[in-house]
């Protein structure tokens, strides 16, 4: 049997899949970088943030919702699409406060590793500056929701790991917003913990565990060293983050 | 013949900067190019800047521009330097986005001065009304949504490093690029 019943095509490169598997996971697994930010490997995919879009076939697709299958021809590392990710991070910044010197997740930030990758020089649009007020009633974590991006990676980890459902994503187009399940509306008033994987999974510096930010200085962070394309490279098979 | 005899020495490249809505740390970090301030001064000399102290921009090549518009003379110094500068480049995180000052742009700026010189303990008690005041400004804004920019140098401060990079293609007229491990945000 020839092994095109069993890859497809990444920027010319073949990437065997397994069935069932997502463009956007067989692609990580062989060490063929695709951009993503709400995209977890232990999480169902959300497709929302569109950063993974590649074109199959000639059309705009989500890898990480999009089956891998035999016969898809795939672009990923091309000027335009390269151009259209850079967009949408500039949205996704000037759409919150992200003011990267103040935050304690600078450098540590997926949001900023992917605007370095994508040598984002200037959010380019009118900033927003929404008024978001921060919930630091909570004992052991803080939420800064001034840079939240909505991934729902926090309301997926509390519903489906930890069986706690302590965030939702609210409203609708510019009003949405996450809410905490509480009768306050204040993380404070939840049994949310410090151990539960909802406080871990925050792309961004949004949800941040208190006392511990500034551990590791800043230029000595994750992606102060490694660029996120070439760590996701390099850490092609092992457990994708 | 010599060939310097023959070949007019080029013109320097003439080089303003200031520090608006900032605080000077991007023109420390750009000090911290240390003795190459020397290569770079046989090329190029400065126009309006605090290393010169010359308060009016003059017609030059390239505008570097630190710090956000805060208030009317910040505005009014950058649409001075965009009018005189071929290339204007902001630099540094408060240029293009507001930085640090712009925490204050939720907050109404009347009730910003009322808490600061009025209703605080122990201060005078009126907002200052100086008529060499300039007057602040709603909000803190980026450079570029003041005027046109050509070129940004994100970081706070962007490295020595970066901004030589950075002058260094803009001058020899390369595009200009910073990779990986010049490009920061904080």
């Amino acid at each position: 049997m020839s092994g095109t019943e069993t890859a497809i095509v990444v920027d010319e490169i073949p990437v065997p899949f397994k069935p069932g598997q997502t463009i956007l996971e067989a692609a990580l697994e062989a060490g063929v970088y695709i951009p993503h930010l709400c995209a977890h490997p232990e999480f169902a995919p959300h497709g929302s943030c569109k950063l993974c879009t590649v074109i199959v076939n000639g059309r705009n697709a989500s890898a990480c919702t999009l089956k891998a299958a035999a016969g898809q021809e795939i672009e990923v590392d091309t000027p335009d699409l390269h151009a259209y990710r850079r967009t949408l991070v500039q949205m996704l910044f000037v759409e919150g406060n992200h003011f990267c010197p103040g935050c304690e997740k600078s450098g540590n930030c997926q949001l900023q590793a992917l605007a370095y990758d994508s040598e984002m020089m200037t959010p380019h649009f009118v900033e927003f500056y929404p008024h978001r007020p921060v919930d630091a009633s909570h004992p052991d974590v803080l939420i800064d929701f001034n840079r939240c991006i909505q991934c729902e990676l926090c309301v997926r980890a509390s519903r489906d790991v930890d069986g706690k459902s302590i965030f939702a994503l609210v409203g609708r187009g510019m009003a949405s917003h996450i809410v905490v399940n509480s009768p306050s509306g204040k993380l404070g008033d939840t049994n949310f913990s410090v151990a539960d994987k909802a406080a871990h999974v925050c792309p961004v510096g949004a949800i941040l565990i208190k006392r511990v930010g500034y551990a590791v200085p800043i230029g000595e962070r994750r992606y102060d060293l490694e660029a996120i394309s070439e760590e996701a490279s390099r850490c092609a098979g092992e457990e994708v983050r | 013949m010599s060939e310097s005899a023959e070949t007019p020495a080029l013109p320097k490249v003439r080089i303003a900067t200031t520090s608006l809505a900032g605080c000077f740390g991007c023109h420390m970090s750009f000090l911290d190019i240390d003795e190459r301030i020397l290569d770079l001064m046989k090329i190029a000399e400065f126009d309006r800047s605090p290393i010169t102290d010359i308060k009016h921009c003059s017609p030059c090549d390239i505008a570097l521009i630190e710090g956000g518009v805060c208030n009317a003379e910040n505005a009014h110094v950058l649409r001075e330097m965009r009018a005189n500068a071929k290339i204007l480049v902001a630099i540094g995180a408060c240029a293009i986005n507001g930085g640090l000052p712009a925490m204050r742009n939720r907050l109404d700026v009347g009730d910003i001065l009322n808490e600061v010189y009025r209703d605080l303990d122990g201060v005078q008690s009126h907002v200052p009304n100086d008529p060499e005041l300039p007057l602040l400004f709603d909000k803190v804004y980026p450079v570029n949504e003041v005027v046109r920019v050509d070129y940004f140098i994100p970081g706070c401060p962007p490295s020595a490093d970066a901004i030589w990079k950075y002058l260094n293609d803009l001058i020899l007229g390369r595009m200009p690029r910073l990779d990986h491990s010049l490009l920061h945000y904080d």
